[in-house]
């Protein structure tokens, strides 16, 4: 077990440094950081030139990268065009967004994995039927269509909730925009689930189980689901960075001060410290959410523990 | 050692090998007569096996095809969005960028079905002339990621090697970007008006996916036996690459990338949504759904049918796929 | 008796049609004793077995008709809470793949002992005690290290012997093996049958063994059931069968065992192929393979009838059988 986490986090190493580069390529050479700062506004050479000096944007790229890496790890972001440091943006945004993701990873699971279930041991029944199709309606309509559609019925028609979020975003405001960015991760998961547990059902092993005599509470419960639910988990792991990138689409409709409303605003200012700096943490975010989820995955299949 | 490889992100099902279950047993013996060897060696186990080796897999795919009424519908949509994103005039004699202030946001009235949008613009119009950038969108990033993706994958699946492990870090580094979030970052930095930066972007993050699928069905369709016997016969990788392994693992590429397309039509709206995917006067759902979204209370039609439009054909493609996959996997039938 | 199946019928529903897996099956098995269901594949006798068991996939599977009477009652009409209490304490069953059988991802003292707490409604603990004895039982060398380890740390012919200590687990009264050897290497399939057979001595239950080998027959079954087509077409105690079989099927079964004494010879096999069940041939079902059939075999269906004490053959022609 413990050369197999060794193993995986120095797996992590090039792809971490990879997509980092990758994001930091496309934000600083492609664009131009110095030319949004100042807008529409011819710059002044000189300071300009300062400005690219203090910024390391004089050497070459990969020193750049380097440098920054190395900020980074000292715990500097560097600051954002505005003099507001990229840190203190952090703090105020990452909460929300953490907040709104564990909202909807939570029903996401729950909801997705009981429908999944349900749809499962019922294979071909009406009630199966049913939930195949919801879900992939649900999987068709984009994610800022049904936040929009839920947000106008439930916010503002029949006003059980606020239409908006209000800045400190507590949880029972986080609810309505949790529910849209899980809705389309949680139709996977019931998809998912249900192939798995469908699949299983069928296996040798359940077959055993059943002429053991167990009650079929403990046959489904102890037997089917966990071997059922390791894909589904891997799914879930993978699906924490959609969730963050969705996160950007909710945020905007719900006006959820987050991590994807301050990248928006980063993105469209060309405010690029703020941008690789949220950037790099979500790459992180996602990396340790693999990891994680690769460990849980050791610990539900023991043929990987022991491999 | 066996690792615990990712799932492949394949939205509407199971794992990567699902597809390429060879050809079926079908028939009743397969359903709960679960004797493992026959008694007679010479003796086929399975009666109807004669009956059903006669049909291939494709030939038995569609077969079924075309008994289920979700595929036939589904690809009788997506013809219908491919002629008129071809020829939107043969439904709409408007012109889509002709907008009348004056009739800003007005309701239905004969001849514009759908009314009109904030700038006066006729949303019928609008909303046919709009498939044709998804549908482009949609099939040209279709095709790019599944043919860079299942060379790259295919080759490393079959050679296998450092060229095998270098792909799949490479991979890894495109998985650990969110799709989104890359979007904004790499498309915010373009200002061509054409779909093409788009197409490009899916391109570069869809074919991972793709390349994933394509290693592992490689992989498995290499371990069969009748591809060892080709290889002890002499065949030489190329030959054994295109004729034997190829046909068999292209199945689940194409399972997949039908899948796919429905989703890059969404991503595309959702960038088009944020700004930076499609930008006027291309006419794009996307675009059109971003602007009526801040109307919505007053006129809600301007949404409707954008948006009807756009969850409509990603809706027909995600179940093409579905369907195209149930008929290729006889263990799931 | 034990055991008795009265006119079992079992259908299942396919695409192409209804497949009459069971058409009618009895048979009978006393405590101690030892009974041999011998027969192809699809020729029902995993299925009989499923259905006695009650694990049958139902859909697609569907017993219509028959009695499946254990110490006297009938297990078809009991509800499934009174059924599941059965399975498992009172009657069990071995599987022949242990590997896919096994949950892979539970320990094999967490299966064992799973038996003690719901039947028993033991501790934890205590059941895994009872594990460790379990494996002692079935001769698993250092059994109290092993009973934390999974099912594919295990060798095949370790994981049957964990089968098998599963299934004793309760000692119930009735066993039923389904090829619980054909899985494994022929050096380990001996043991494992050995073990199988001394306990069952030991503990005086009733075992069914579903086989299609003829070898492991001889040495541990007391009679012996040869099924075709979802019937029963000959019944016997095993040494009458190996004496002189009653029915051509089973004739031609033994002959097709290849023996050392006729080396060089061609290998005797069956011509044709087993029946589709969706079209079961009119008449006697084996009559297409059969080198007696005559006119009256592709009309009418032969009864399984006594033709001698203890002995009953499907055959019209049972006489010439045995004669030849």
């Amino acid at each position: 077990m413990g050369r197999y986490v060794i193993r995986r986090l120095l797996q992590m190493i090039p792809v971490f440094i990879g997509s980092t580069f990758l994001i930091f390529f496309m934000v600083y050479a492609l664009g131009d950081p110095v030319a949004a700062l100042f807008g529409d506004k011819a710059p002044d050479p000189a300071t300009a030139a300062r400005i690219r000096k203090d910024l390391y944007l004089d050497r070459p790229l990969w020193q750049q990268y380097v440098h920054y890496m190395g900020q980074i790890f000292k715990g500097d972001f560097g600051t954002a065009f505005n003099g507001q440091s990229v840190t203190d943006l952090m703090a105020s945004a990452f909460p929300v967004t953490l907040r709104l993701t564990c909202v909807a990873i939570l029903i996401e699971i729950v909801v997705g994995i009981s429908l999944g279930v349900v749809s499962g041991l019922r294979r071909g029944k009406t009630i199966d039927t049913t939930l195949l199709v919801a879900t992939l309606v649900v999987i068709s309509v984009p994610t800022f269509v049904t936040g929009y559609l839920l947000q106008y019925l439930f916010g503002v028609k029949w006003g059980w909730v606020r239409p908006t979020v209000s800045p400190d975003a507590p949880f029972d405001e986080l609810i309505l925009p949790g529910i849209v960015l899980a809705l389309v991760s949680l139709a996977y998961v019931t998809r998912l689930s249900r192939t798995s547990i469908a699949e299983n059902a069928k296996a040798d092993y359940v077959r055993t189980a059943v002429a053991k005599g167990l009650p079929r509470r403990r046959v489904v419960g102890r037997h089917l689901l966990r071997n059922s639910l390791i894909p589904v988990v891997t799914f879930i792991g993978t699906d924490i960075g959609a969730l963050m990138g969705g996160a950007i689409v909710t945020e905007r409709i719900f006006n959820i001060h987050g991590v994807g409303y301050q990248l928006y605003q980063g993105i469209l200012r060309g405010n690029s410290p703020t941008v690789v700096g949220f950037v790099t943490i979500l790459v992180i975010v996602f990396l340790v959410a693999n990891l994680l989820v690769d460990l849980l995955y050791a610990v539900l299949d023991p043929r990987i523990r022991y491999a | 050692m066996p690792e615990p490889e990712p799932q492949p992100y394949d939205p509407v099902g199971p794992g990567e090998n699902e597809a390429v279950a060879p050809t079926g047993q079908g028939g009743a013996m397969d359903l709960a007569l679960d004797e493992a060897e026959s008694l007679e060696k010479p003796l086929d186990p399975d009666p109807s096996a004669p009956r059903e080796r006669a049909r291939s897999l494709w030939s038995d795919a569609w077969h079924q095809l075309r008994r289920n009424p979700v595929f036939v519908i589904s690809s009788l949509f997506i013809l219908f969005l491919v002629v008129i994103s071809l020829w939107p005039q043969l439904i709409a004699s408007g012109d889509p960028l002709h907008c009348e202030l004056s009739k800003s946001q007005q309701g239905s009235s004969p001849g514009h079905p759908f009314g009109y949008d904030t700038q006066g613009c006729d949303v019928y119009t609008r909303t046919v002339y709009g498939a044709r950038a998804s549908i482009t969108v949609g099939i040209c990033a279709t095709l790019g990621a599944a043919l860079l993706g299942s060379a790259l994958g295919g080759l490393a699946g079959f050679f296998g090697g450092w060229g095998d492990s270098l792909l799949s870090r490479v991979a890894d580094i495109f998985f650990g970007i969110p799709v989104v979030l890359g979007g904004l970052v790499f498309l915010s930095v373009v200002t061509s008006t054409t779909v093409w930066p788009v197409v490009g972007f899916i391109v570069l993050l869809g074919w991972p996916q793709l390349a994933r699928i394509a290693r592992g069905s490689v992989i498995t369709a290499k371990q069969n036996d009748y591809v060892q016997a080709a290889r002890a016969l002499g065949a030489g990788n190329a030959r054994i690459l295109l004729r034997h392994v190829a046909p068999n693992a292209v199945a689940p590429v194409i399972v997949v990338a039908t899948i796919a397309l429905g989703t890059y039509i969404a991503l595309e709206a959702t960038l088009s949504f944020l700004g930076v995917g499609l930008r006027p006067p291309t006419v794009s759902w996307g675009i059109d759904i971003s602007n009526a979204a801040s109307q919505i209370r007053n006129a809600p039609h301007m949404l409707l049918w954008p948006a009807l439009a756009l969850s409509l054909t990603v809706l027909a493609f995600i179940m093409l796929g579905d369907a195209v996959r149930d008929a290729l996997d006889p263990k799931l039938r | 008796m034990l055991l008795e199946v009265r006119d079992l019928h079992v259908e299942f529903t396919t695409r192409d049609g209804v497949a009459k897996a069971v058409n009618g099956v009895n048979y009978s098995v006393d405590e101690g004793e030892t009974l041999a269901v011998l027969g192809e594949s699809g020729s029902g006798k995993s299925v009989t077995a499923q259905a006695v068991m009650g694990i049958l996939d139902t859909p697609p599977g569907r017993i219509a008709g028959g009695r499946i009477l254990f110490k006297g009652k009938d297990l078809l009409k009991m509800k499934e809470d009174e059924r599941r209490r059965i399975r498992g304490a009172e009657m069990a069953m071995i599987f022949q793949d242990a590997l896919s059988s096994l949950n892979p991802v539970l320990s094999v003292g967490a299966q064992l002992g799973e038996m003690f707490e719901i039947h028993r409604g033991m501790s934890r603990k205590d059941s895994r005690a009872k594990a460790v004895e379990l494996m002692d039982r079935v001769k698993i060398p250092a059994a109290r290290q092993r009973v934390a380890d999974y099912p594919h740390q295990f060798s095949g012919g370790m994981r049957q012997r964990i089968m098998i200590a599963m299934a004793l687990a309760l000692e119930p009264s009735l066993i039923i093996a389904d090829e619980p050897t054909t899985a494994l290497d022929v050096t380990v399939q001996a043991q494992v049958m050995d073990l199988l057979a001394e306990l069952q001595r030991e503990l005086g239950m009733g075992l069914i063994l579903i086989t299609h080998d003829l070898g492991v027959v001889a040495d541990v079954a007391d009679r012996i059931a040869v099924m075709y087509a979802g019937r029963i077409v000959e019944s016997a105690p095993v040494h009458a069968i190996y004496r002189a079989p009653a029915h051509p099927y089973t004739r031609g079964l033994l002959d097709s065992i290849p023996r050392l004494d006729q080396k060089g010879q061609e290998l005797y096999a069956i011509k044709g192929l087993p029946p589709n069940l969706l079209a079961i041939p009119p008449g006697c079902a084996f009559n297409p393979r059969c080198p007696m059939a005559r006119p009256v075999c592709r009309t009418e269906v032969p009864p399984l009838a006594e033709v001698a004490p203890d002995r009953a053959s499907a055959c019209f022609f049972w006489k010439e059988c045995l004669g030849a």
